[in-house]
């Protein structure tokens, strides 16, 4: 071969790797995953606190995955009401309540873990339902509605416990802590959760009509959508997550506290998740795969400065900087593409 | 009519879709006044008349989008009412909007079949789906050019309306109504649309189309039915009517609006605006003029770029090439803070979102121009701050505007009022020039004549003033002078007594090939 003939091939396999990207509906978003992880190879290198690698310890790298279950079982939910064109910020105090209830009505006692589950699985149902009536029948404001309903439940929760209350019984614990073969039972949630959402998003009418909902709203309804169900139906769905997430939670801290899912920023969080995994906030288009890479990120992030020592506050400060640059650069795509 | 109906029909004689003596009132106005149309299967209908002639609304009505006062529709001949543009869609009825109702985001597949995705147990059969996708394109086809699995939003217009009516024909159609479909088509593409028509005719769809492009009208359809001011003018076959008497039956009205005088020669001053050979991506070829003290009236069709001459002129969508003279001087505004500064004004189209911020009061509407001319916190400059009420109070009383308070919200104003508050916002900065469009569109006869002697009297004060208006007894009532715009260009100018015919007939781009038909 001349060299002439290797550069035109070198040239034409960039080319192709552009072109397999494109096609491989494999969200941008994993673009920044793999950057993050190899710039964390190369700062574990710099600046590793320890001698041994990060990628060569399979504790941490699982521990990257563990800290992601409970952001990324939430923010799954959050996608469903974000391509609704809606938003949830009850969740977090959501969160709270179904990690307080948790350890409350469990109180210790393997026998009571199905029905307080149950209970706090209808709980999510009731509290989505009233979220999705109030912004689909009485017209309000998303952001108002769901904020108004996570500052109910979080007066009617202070009212009631102002600390620690009761156990989950061991047996729950093993949510948290124990593995199926190789992988945490946890991150094998995870994954369910994000398969199915995948699927009920991409393979199901009801994902279809949410889209549509998202995209549209008169479009939904001309179409003979029905747009206000299909809207009550995901934000019930956020709830539901939101509930899976306090589940969670508790059984990993043992005990639930009123603040657990103020403390974790997990409506904020969950919201940044979706949005820097390039589902759009105005609805009608993104997905959970998507959303998967946004939380990856933050693990990651989070695992890396741990691993260089970096001070806390600066790792919010980075985190910040981080979910801006990765919207800008959604943005900046978006206006270059049509030219 | 005993011609029409007495011709051979390739599909039957039976009308497939019939309206009788339909009567459609908005508030103030009667849309519709007993309106009876045949549409019959295997033939391109359409219907024409000026801007408010209740072309849009008669489609509407038949496609269960509004709901009429009075009147029956019939769909191959039994009485039907569709409370939903969904029933009317599964009945058969079809619309396509001059907007597109598709997702831009979702697939053609999933656009097609949005709201009824073929499924098993709620799980979409995406095989299913897309080959019934490419059943309906080749239907048109279209197979391909367009696949089923494109995002939408990669698609060209002419594209993106080959799945509209795609997705129309795939509810099994047999009536198809198209808004002015060729509106949003640039020249080239109008063939594959015109050809797609063809096509659903021969397979016995009844398609009826709205379009203000009359070559096309004659062109394409076997039957006109010409509406004007709500009333059915005429339905007859094509073959037996010609541009001429199309235009005639459009236009023909009285001008019974009072309009003030027009400019004397002493009032018309110097060159305050040259245009010459200017072109951007929505009009092209651009010569133009406008003196101090007259007022040059716009003229032309939805789409024939007479608002995108005004945009360009004030620099939201600058001119790319051309030379462009204002004050005699070679200047190019690239955005209209420049054109501000050069105390020009543009009344737009749109007062609601371009015109007004419909929640701050009166003042400060008045004063939102005047206020980005100013230094920021600047005292010193001649209007400061502590000025500013007794200037917005002047002109917005010069300008008549009714209202107990200046701090009354806009929002809360009548539509008249609300223009007039616009015109104070340019009143306000001493504008030389001034582009008006559509300046009395949805406003009652009393505020119009009165805003009509408000342009008057800042002509004669001096003022140049460009009017675009899709009222063409506004247009001739108005100007010293009309230019006629189509597809882009300036295609004409026709001296302050022009007819409407004459107007109509450049504005249709028919001027050229069949000059000898002009009424």
């Amino acid at each position: 071969m001349t060299a002439a003939t290797t550069s035109v091939t070198t040239a034409s396999l960039a080319d192709r790797v552009q072109q397999w990207w494109r096609n491989s509906n494999i969200p941008p978003v994993y673009g920044f995953v793999v950057i993050i992880f190899l710039l964390s190879i190369v700062l574990d290198l710099l600046f590793g606190v320890d001698d041994q690698l990060f990628i060569t310890n399979p504790v941490i790298l699982t521990n990257i995955l563990v800290r992601s279950v409970a952001l990324g079982i939430v923010a799954i939910g959050q996608t469903f009401v974000i391509i609704g064109a809606s938003i949830d910020l009850s969740v977090a105090f959501m969160i709270s309540v179904t990690a307080v209830g948790g350890s409350y009505l469990m109180a210790g006692d393997p026998s009571r873990v199905w029905w307080t589950v149950l209970v706090l699985l209808g709980l999510g149902v009731l509290v989505g339902l009233i979220n999705g009536l109030l912004i689909t029948r009485l017209k309000i404001n998303p952001l108002i509605a769901t904020l108004g309903i996570g500052l109910i439940l979080k007066g009617l929760l202070n009212a009631a416990f102002d600390n620690f209350a009761g156990a989950v019984p061991r047996s729950f614990q093993s949510f948290a802590y124990d593995n199926i073969g190789p992988l945490p039972i946890s991150v094998l949630v995870l994954f369910a959760v994000v398969v199915a959402g995948w699927f009920i998003l991409r393979r199901t009418k009801y994902g279809a009509h949410l889209y549509s909902v998202g995209g549209s709203q008169e479009v939904a309804r001309l179409s003979g959508i029905r747009t206000g169900r299909v809207l009550t139906i995901a934000h019930i769905i956020c709830s539901l997550t939101a509930v899976l997430t306090g589940l969670f939670v508790v059984s990993r801290l043992r005990s639930g506290a009123p603040w657990v899912g103020t403390d974790g920023l997990y409506d904020l969080e969950s919201i940044a998740a979706v949005v820097v995994g390039g589902t759009a906030l105005s609805g009608g288009k993104g997905g959970v795969l998507g959303t998967l890479g946004g939380v990856l990120i933050f693990s990651l992030l989070d695992t890396m400065f741990n691993q260089i020592g970096i001070d806390a506050y600066l790792k919010q400060i980075l985190r910040g900087a981080i979910i801006i640059l990765a919207v800008g650069f959604y943005t900046f795509r978006s206006v270059e593409e049509p030219s | 009519m005993a011609l029409s109906d007495s011709v051979q029909q390739p599909f039957g004689d039976q009308p497939i879709l019939e309206v009788k003596n339909i009567t459609k009132r908005f508030p103030g106005v009667l849309a519709l006044d007993d309106v009876s149309v045949k549409f019959y299967p295997g033939e391109v209908h359409a219907v024409v008349g000026e801007n408010g002639a209740g072309k849009s609304t008669l489609m509407k009505v038949m496609a269960g989008a509004y709901q009429r006062e009075n009147g029956q529709i019939f769909l191959a001949g039994e009485q039907v009412e569709f409370d939903h543009p969904q029933e009317a869609q599964n009945a058969g009825i079809s619309i396509i909007y001059q907007e597109f109702n598709l997702l831009p985001e979702r697939t053609v597949a999933e656009n097609i079949f949005v709201g009824r995705e073929p499924n098993r147990l709620g799980v979409i059969d995406r095989k299913q789906m897309e080959s019934d996708t490419i059943e309906v394109l080749k239907q048109l086809e279209a197979e391909d050019i367009i696949k089923p699995d494109a995002l939408l939003g990669t698609l060209s217009v002419a594209e993106q309306q080959v799945v509209e009516i795609a997705k129309a024909i795939s509810y099994d159609a047999r009536v198809l109504i198209m808004d002015e479909p060729t509106a949003a088509l640039a020249s080239h593409e109008v063939g594959i649309l015109t050809e797609l028509m063809l096509r659903l005719k021969t397979r016995g769809i009844a398609i009826i189309f709205i379009s203000h492009r009359l070559a096309e009208v004659l062109d394409l359809s076997q039957r006109i039915t010409v509406l004007k001011d709500g009333v059915k003018i005429c339905t007859d076959l094509t073959e037996n009517l010609s541009m001429g008497k199309v235009v005639e039956m459009m236009v023909g009205r009285e001008l019974s609006d009072y309009f003030p005088d027009r400019a004397r020669p002493e009032d018309i001053g110097q060159v305050m605006l040259a245009i010459r050979n200017a072109s951007n991506g929505a009009v092209h070829d651009i010569d133009l003029e406008i003196r101090s003290g007259e007022i040059v009236g716009v003229a032309g069709l939805q789409g024939s770029g007479r608002t995108a001459l005004a945009r360009a002129i004030f620099g939201v969508q600058p001119f790319t090439t051309g030379t462009i003279e204002i004050h005699g001087r070679a200047e190019l505004f690239r955005k209209p803070s420049q054109a501000i500064r050069s105390r020009f004004g543009y009344v737009t189209e749109d007062r609601k979102n371009e015109g007004l911020v419909l929640m701050q009061p009166i003042n400060d509407n008045v004063l939102l121009t005047i206020r980005t001319l100013q230094r920021l916190l600047a005292r010193a400059f001649p209007l400061g701050i502590r000025q500013d009420k007794n200037l917005a109070i002047e002109v917005s009383e010069h300008m008549d505007v009714r209202t107990p308070s200046m701090e009354q919200e806009v929002q809360y104003l009548s539509g008249g009022n609300q223009q007039k508050v616009v015109l104070s916002k340019w009143l306000a900065t001493d504008a030389k020039v001034l582009l008006f469009d559509e300046p009395t569109r949805g406003i009652d006869v009393e505020t119009k004549a009165s805003i009509h002697e408000r342009i008057r009297e800042l002509a004669r004060a001096g003022t140049a003033v460009l009017m675009i208006s899709s009222e063409l007894p506004e247009v001739i009532g108005m100007s010293d002078r009309i230019i006629v715009m189509w597809d882009g260009t300036i295609v004409g100018e026709l001296p302050a007594a022009a007819t409407e015919a004459e107007i109509m007939h450049m504005a249709t781009g028919s001027a050229d090939n069949d000059a000898e038909q002009t009424p």
